[in-house]
């Protein structure tokens, strides 16, 4: 008989506890504030680490005008932003890519699509590389593998090393097929970094290597080259001359609402549009093109 | 087991026996509950690759097609894991072979060479390596060592032997504290013993001690091989990520933990590509249950012969 009584306390402790830790749960959802001016409530976004920083951002100065308001911005990739506002887990999913494109057709026909601003991306490479413009056919042919010497693009006697991203990221994704136009890349040749943190110092640490990088993060540790003689600037991408670019998506599970749709609206206000810029990536507004798929 | 005085009073057994014994078994059976459901957890996530989107075990595991993105039309995503699962035992068993010797020679000669300079000066410093976070091995790995091998041996510098470097300055401190362990309890009789033939002190080491400690020193072994299989970050960083099988150990390569943390957070819950990820987790786990039944084994056998 004694030996069953600790049993039972155990589990009477273990049921308290559980109820403990479940009414702490529901402790911290989010009370209704009382009627105040503007938005109250919270949102969450979760996905792309490329537009983390500029959301990030937003974030702080949205929650600065609006104090009954709380917006969380978290990182984990497109697939997990994606994936999460399609199950209800967040209410924004930031993502690089058209939704089309990582979710299958019955999940992402559920999402609506706010883009929130567009991001250029460079074909970079090592600093000590003798060649300034690349043409789209010359581009392929490289992360094909057909060419493997910039002697062969007009540059000096030196292997051509490819840096690549992962091939689920949506930095890569664009590159893919805006810069490759699609083309598949030789398998098993290039190395792969998982940042474009990463990128970059391996970049400007490797000879004669070539990648690709979002505009915020070009500096003077790499080069940047010319695609078919077009500089990678912001007046050639909203004029439309430079077509290697993606738009920077946040989607809702069915029309934005509650803080979620305040917050959105206040990325794509006139307010933000100079923090737009000054943070590298680019405001719709000034898009004098634009894309659908 | 209690007498029959306490045994009357209730209160007295709830507050003396029961209660610390209580938080002690809920504490136990909770920590059992986590291991259960992680597992099942990464079980059912795990086959999805298998029963849902039916690739064959035989593909996944044997095939080095790996296309996780191929359209349906040109004959749907291939998610074959050899070139990774190759990718890690290359870079494991490498940094094995350079890690033992090192390892098993420093536990020999803090333990019985030279004792107080082991335990004052060694052990402390081992553990400040155990201590370590594994992306500062990463990083020092892609500055110092990358570059390193390029200049002085050619290549990138981003191959299998970096990561297997870097893994082997990672593991070391486990192997080494294992076998020193295993060294240190090797009763003074047997010494004593060995001593009293004449034998030298080296003598004793090796045809004594060494072998009276092996399972212990294997036991260290295999959990710094388990280690080895289960790090990321720091292999992540210099190994190059190319997806092949290398042709030399200056070649770039890929393993299982790399491209699990590569392309989990950008694949969509629900797809082949990223089922297929749960698989390689799946398999990792089950690499480590079978390393874990190994030291078992070892211990078994260690204790029956002692």
């Amino acid at each position: 008989m004694t030996k069953c009584k600790p049993f039972v306390i155990a589990l009477i402790l273990v049921l308290s506890l559980s109820v403990a830790l479940v009414g702490c749960s529901s402790n911290t959802q989010p009370t209704p504030a009382p009627a105040a001016s503007g938005p109250s409530g919270s949102a969450t976004a979760v996905g792309s680490s490329a537009l983390q920083p500029l959301a990030e951002k937003a974030a702080e100065m949205f929650m600065e005008k609006n104090k009954n308001a709380k917006v969380q911005v978290q990182g984990g990739g497109s697939g997990t932003g994606l994936t999460q506002v399609a199950q209800g887990g967040a209410d924004i999913g930031n993502s690089d890519v058209f939704a089309a494109e990582k979710l299958p057709a019955d999940q992402a026909g559920t999402l609506v699509d706010h883009k929130v601003c567009v991001v250029g991306f460079a074909t970079v490479v090592n600093p000590e590389v003798k060649v300034d413009s690349l043409t789209g056919k010359q581009l392929i042919d490289i992360f094909t593998g057909k060419i493997t010497n910039w002697k062969d693009v007009g540059g000096q006697d030196l292997k051509i090393v490819i840096l690549n991203r992962p091939a689920s990221s949506g930095t890569r994704a664009t590159f893919k097929k805006y810069a490759l136009n699609g083309a598949e890349e030789a398998t098993g040749q290039a190395l792969t970094e998982d940042s474009s943190g990463a990128i970059k110092k391996a970049l400007s640490d490797t000879k004669g290597s070539i990648s690709y990088l979002a505009l915020s993060y070009v500096d003077n540790s790499v080069k940047a080259l010319k695609y078919d003689g077009v500089e990678a600037t912001v007046a050639n991408i909203t004029s439309g001359k430079y077509p290697i670019w993606s738009y920077e998506h946040m989607y809702t599970k069915g029309e934005a609402k509650g803080v979620a749709k305040d917050f959105i609206e206040f990325i794509m206000s006139d307010a933000f549009k100079s923090t737009i810029t000054q943070m590298g990536y680019i405001p719709n507004s000034e898009m004098k093109v634009t894309r659908d798929k | 087991m209690n007498s029959k005085k306490t045994n009357t009073d209730k209160f007295y057994q709830v507050k003396h026996e029961y209660l610390g014994r209580s938080v002690v078994t809920i504490f136990g059976i909770m920590l059992i509950l986590i291991t259960i459901t992680m597992v099942l957890f990464l079980f059912s996530k795990g086959i999805k690759t298998f029963t849902q989107n039916h690739i064959p075990i035989k593909d996944f595991l044997f095939s080095t097609a790996w296309m996780p993105g191929r359209e349906e039309a040109q004959g749907g995503p291939a998610v074959g894991a050899l070139i990774f699962i190759i990718g890690s035992v290359f870079i494991s068993g490498l940094a094995l072979l350079i890690s033992t010797p090192f390892s098993v020679a420093l536990a020999i000669f803090m333990t019985q060479i030279s004792p107080s300079f082991g335990k004052k000066l060694l052990q402390p410093i081992i553990e400040i390596f155990v201590g370590i976070p594994s992306v500062v091995y990463g990083w020092i790995g892609l500055s110092v060592l990358v570059p390193f091998l390029r200049h002085q041996i050619g290549g990138l510098g981003f191959s299998l032997l970096a990561g297997s470097l870097v893994l082997s300055v990672m593991i070391f401190p486990t192997i080494t504290t294992v076998a020193a362990d295993s060294l240190s309890i090797i009763p003074d009789d047997y010494k004593e013993a060995s001593y009293a033939l004449g034998a030298t002190r080296w003598q004793t080491i090796r045809k004594i001690i060494f072998p009276s400690a092996l399972p212990g020193i294997l036991t260290g072994v295999v959990l710094g091989l388990a280690r080895a299989f289960g790090e990321a970050l720091a292999v992540q960083m210099v190994i190059g990520n190319t997806i092949r099988i290398p042709g030399s150990i200056l070649d770039s390569t890929v393993n299982l933990t790399s491209i699990i943390t590569m392309d989990m957070g950008n694949t969509a819950m629900g797809t082949t590509w990223n089922n297929a990820l749960w698989s390689m987790a799946l398999l990792l786990l089950i690499i480590s249950f079978i390393f874990i039944f190994i030291i078992h084994r070892i211990g078994r056998k260690g204790s029956t012969s002692a």
